[in-house]
């Protein structure tokens, strides 16, 4: 089950999103910014701009929550978005070689978009799959007990399902 | 403030004091409130039916908490419905949380009309038709029984053990967990029918919120997410505390790396969460709760949504919560990432819409936390031993645990171990019990070096102290602490100083940066070890002076971090380097006296070599070696120059005659 994202995101609309926060407060901040990023894919320099207007707050404080948590990113994610895992756990059982792997085979590192736009990277701190270590995670769906080789093999299915995909399109 | 139980609108017992009650708690409650034997019969069955005591088809549970699905439970339960829909079987399937036992997903129960319910491990969809076949049949399919669920009025199958005498589950007390993977979290019926909510009725009609104050301190419980205050004693604080109205947090940002109990508690029992919460709020006073959720946990979310509403609707919770004065407002905030946020006043900032820093204490969060008001932050797991504790009584839960240390703990095992998942096991059980009774030991003949417990904060434990009991304060006698529960086992194919750098690596970047002894602190520790691990070919100059230099601070900037910073995460920052110091000091010694990794673990204190007489020639390692390390020839032996090779491993990895060693 391979989801596969549009390739053109659509335009920002801002206003739809704020529009489910009437009397927005400060502590409507982070929900906020979730939901945009949920609807975006990331959180873009006008959308920040608009928010600030929205919520009356300058938009350096806005960014500067906006980076003190991980969650949020400032680039647009790749059409597949792998998260590494990279808890006690999955660290014991070789995610750092798996981490290695998958940035020497995509030629990204941590927190970046491919070129061609197909794979972002994420290291997240614990999805909390620990029982299945090592663990990744591409577009919400798992892939367990992964080794340096196999995620080789799943990355090339993601690659021949986008190449697939975009041919039927054609 | 109400010093007695609230007042009821009808007295108790009467029909009318059950007006307000959904209908299925009512008869429950009062089971013989009926006079007439047709109608009371029909209850009793539909009780037995939502228990599953009596069927009348085949049942098919399907454990879908997020390591189930992870495993494939989605694909398993599609070739269930598929199967039950090719035979026309008329069946019923249902989804169930996880009962913990990550390493034998996926997991699937059936339960025939008459008979005991059976577990069985490892279902991928392609077993599913063989299962099903088998079991439609009558008989037990081979290899993938687990365990069968003890009943008394049901007729066990032979051949198959009951869950209790498997080891996974024999040595564990499952109070918390009692409903995990046996219920629909989807169905407050089915929880209900488990007897939940019983002790919020209970509550609401017998306590007043000072009697349920006293009640958990006199139980002894301490709060489960890591800092061990007592629950009744804070509570107390919020009682006591000036003030309109006042806030219950519910802490679930499990951001400890390698823990994973209150994901697994909310996707397989939310009702017990959201039970203990508003018992909670009665007895602090409380008109709005929070639950602070890990936005990682999506099943998790969805699932307490949907709980939120049924209780909701139930009226149990939201206004005049059965029949009473007692309002509560309970709402889901989404943590974005952010380790920190575990600590209370940094917690509350963010739900506050602000940068996740901690504040100075006091005024503690008791006294003036969440928008000035006095707030109560509990963990999940507190709160959900609050119902099941007020339902029995605290001398019922204090029976059970150590002096100091109350009831149970869950626990995640992760890590080098047979069998991984959640566990939970009385207070007082040893650390030996869990991982080798439990867990079933390490695999592949390795041995067994330490358990790393408390995750970040918290310290490891290794060989010669394996026999010591899960309790508050004993584990700190070894540098460790309980923490939220995480335990990832180790073997010797791990290096300690390699664990000690991933940690401080870790706490380095989440520390928010607000106090300087934890900010610059932990960046000083994690280069140390950084130096230490680092390999002779990047050190020019000075560097070895540094890094002597360097590991004789080591000691005292710890003490420094811990005595001196703001908060929870830089005064345990320390801690992974300490405990791992004090106890494998070897293995430092061996990482900056003699530049070697004795696990084979740091890569760049790595030499690898090829083994002449298996090398074929086939030039992959040449080619996939990063940095051209390799030269040699199509057919002809190949060799790694030392001084280019970066220790990455990308030739043994790839290298099918296995002609690379590893030294």
């Amino acid at each position: 089950m391979i989801a596969v994202l549009p390739q053109t995101t659509p335009e920002p609309d801002i206003d739809s999103i704020l529009a489910h926060y009437p009397q927005a407060r400060r502590e409507t901040l982070i929900p906020l910014l979730q939901e945009v990023q949920e609807q975006h894919g990331y959180l873009s320099r006008p959308a920040i701009v608009r928010i600030s207007q929205y919520l009356d707050l300058p938009t350096s404080k806005i960014y500067g929550v906006a980076t003190f948590y991980n969650q949020f990113r400032f680039q647009p994610q790749g059409r597949f978005h792998v998260q590494v895992c990279r808890g006690t756990a999955c660290h014991v059982k070789g995610s750092a070689a798996v981490l290695e792997a998958i940035k020497r085979e995509l030629k990204i590192d941590a927190g970046q978009t491919g070129r061609d736009g197909l794979f972002s990277l994420e290291v997240v701190a614990c999805i909390g799959a620990c029982g299945l270590a090592p663990v990744i995670c591409i577009n919400g769906v798992f892939h367990a007990s992964v080794t340096t080789q196999s995620v080789i093999k799943i990355l090339d299915s993601y690659r021949r399902k986008a190449a697939n995909h975009d041919d039927q399109a054609a | 403030m109400t010093t007695k139980p609230l007042e009821r609108r009808a007295a108790p017992g009467t029909a009318a004091a059950f007006a307000t009650y959904p209908e299925l708690l009512t008869w429950l409650l009062d089971a013989d409130s009926s006079q007439d034997e047709a109608v009371r019969q029909q209850r009793q069955d539909r009780v037995a039916e939502l228990r599953r005591d009596r069927l009348v088809r085949p049942a098919v549970f399907v454990g879908t908490g997020t390591c189930g699905l992870g495993a494939g439970a989605q694909e398993t339960l599609d070739a269930v419905r598929a199967y039950l829909d090719r035979h026309e079987i008329k069946a019923d399937v249902i989804k169930v949380g996880c009962i913990g036992m990550c390493s034998a997903e996926p997991l699937v129960d059936v339960q025939m009309p008459g008979r005991t319910r059976v577990m069985f491990q490892q279902v991928t969809k392609d077993k599913v038709d063989g299962l099903l076949d088998a079991m439609l049949g009558g008989q037990i399919p081979d290899k993938l029984a687990l365990a069968q669920h003890r009943h008394a009025r049901l007729q066990p199958w032979d051949d198959v053990p009951f869950l209790d005498e498997h080891p996974f589950f024999a040595p564990q007390t499952r109070w918390v967990l009692v409903n995990c993977g046996l219920i629909d979290p989807a169905q407050i019926d089915e929880y209900i029918a488990h007897g939940g909510y019983q002790a919020l009725a209970k509550t609401m009609r017998q306590y007043s919120p000072d009697q349920v104050c006293d009640l958990v301190e006199a139980s002894g419980l301490r709060g489960r997410g890591g800092g061990g205050f007592p629950a009744g004693k804070k509570w107390k604080f919020a009682r006591q505390a000036e003030g309109d109205h006042k806030y219950l947090i519910c802490n679930a940002d499990e951001g400890d790396p390698g823990a994973f109990m209150d994901r697994a508690v909310i996707e397989s029992d939310p009702h017990r969460l959201v039970e203990g919460l508003v018992i909670a709020a009665y007895a602090i006073g409380a008109t709005k709760a929070y639950v602070y959720i890990r936005a990682e946990y999506p099943l998790a979310i969805k699932r307490l949504k949907v709980a939120l509403a049924q209780a909701e609707a139930n009226r149990l919770l939201g206004q005049n919560i059965l029949g009473t004065d007692f309002s509560l407002q309970i709402m889901i905030k989404m943590g974005a990432g952010a380790f920190v946020c575990g600590e209370e006043t940094a917690l509350i900032n963010s739900i506050e819409g602000r940068r996740g820093t901690p504040r100075p204490r006091p005024p503690f969060p008791a006294v003036k936390g969440l928008f000035g008001v006095p707030t109560i932050i509990n963990n999940v797991e507190t709160l959900a031993n609050v119902p099941m504790l007020v339902a029995r009584g605290a001398e019922w839960f204090s029976a059970l645990g150590t002096p100091s240390s109350k009831g149970t703990k869950v626990f995640a095992l992760s890590g080098k171990v047979a069998r991984t998942g959640l566990v939970e096991v009385a207070m007082g059980t040893t650390v030996r019990q869990i991982v080798f009774d439990v867990g079933g030991g390490i695999p592949n003949g390795r041995r067994y070096k330490a358990v790393q417990i408390g995750g970040p904060s918290g310290g490891c434990i290794p060989d010669q102290h394996l026999d010591i009991d899960i309790d508050y304060e004993s584990l700190k006698t070894v540098g460790a602490m309980m923490g939220s529960g995480g335990l990832v086992v180790m073997d010797e194919d791990n290096c300690m100083v390699d664990v000690a750098h991933f940690f401080m690596d870790f706490i380095q970047r989440e520390s928010c940066g607000k106090c300087i002894p934890c900010r610059e602190g932990t960046r000083r520790m994690l280069e140390i070890l950084q130096r230490i691990m680092r390999g002779r070919r990047r050190e020019q100059g000075i560097d070895a002076l540094e890094r002597f230099h360097s590991v004789l601070h080591l000691q005292d900037l710890a003490e420094t971090i811990r005595d001196a910073s703001l908060c929870g995460l830089g005064m345990t920052a320390p801690n992974p380097v300490l405990s791992t110091l004090r106890f494998f000091r070897h293995e430092y010694e061996a990482h900056i006296y003699e530049r070697r990794c004795p696990a084979g673990v740091c890569a760049e204190l790595l030499t690898f070599t090829i083994d002449p007489d298996k090398c074929k020639g086939c030039t992959l390692c040449a080619k996939k070696c990063p940095t051209d390390a390799i030269v040699g020839s199509p057919k002809k032996l190949h060799y790694i120059i030392a001084d280019k090779c970066v220790g990455c491993g990308t030739c043994l990895d790839v290298c099918k005659p296995g002609a690379v060693l590893k030294a």
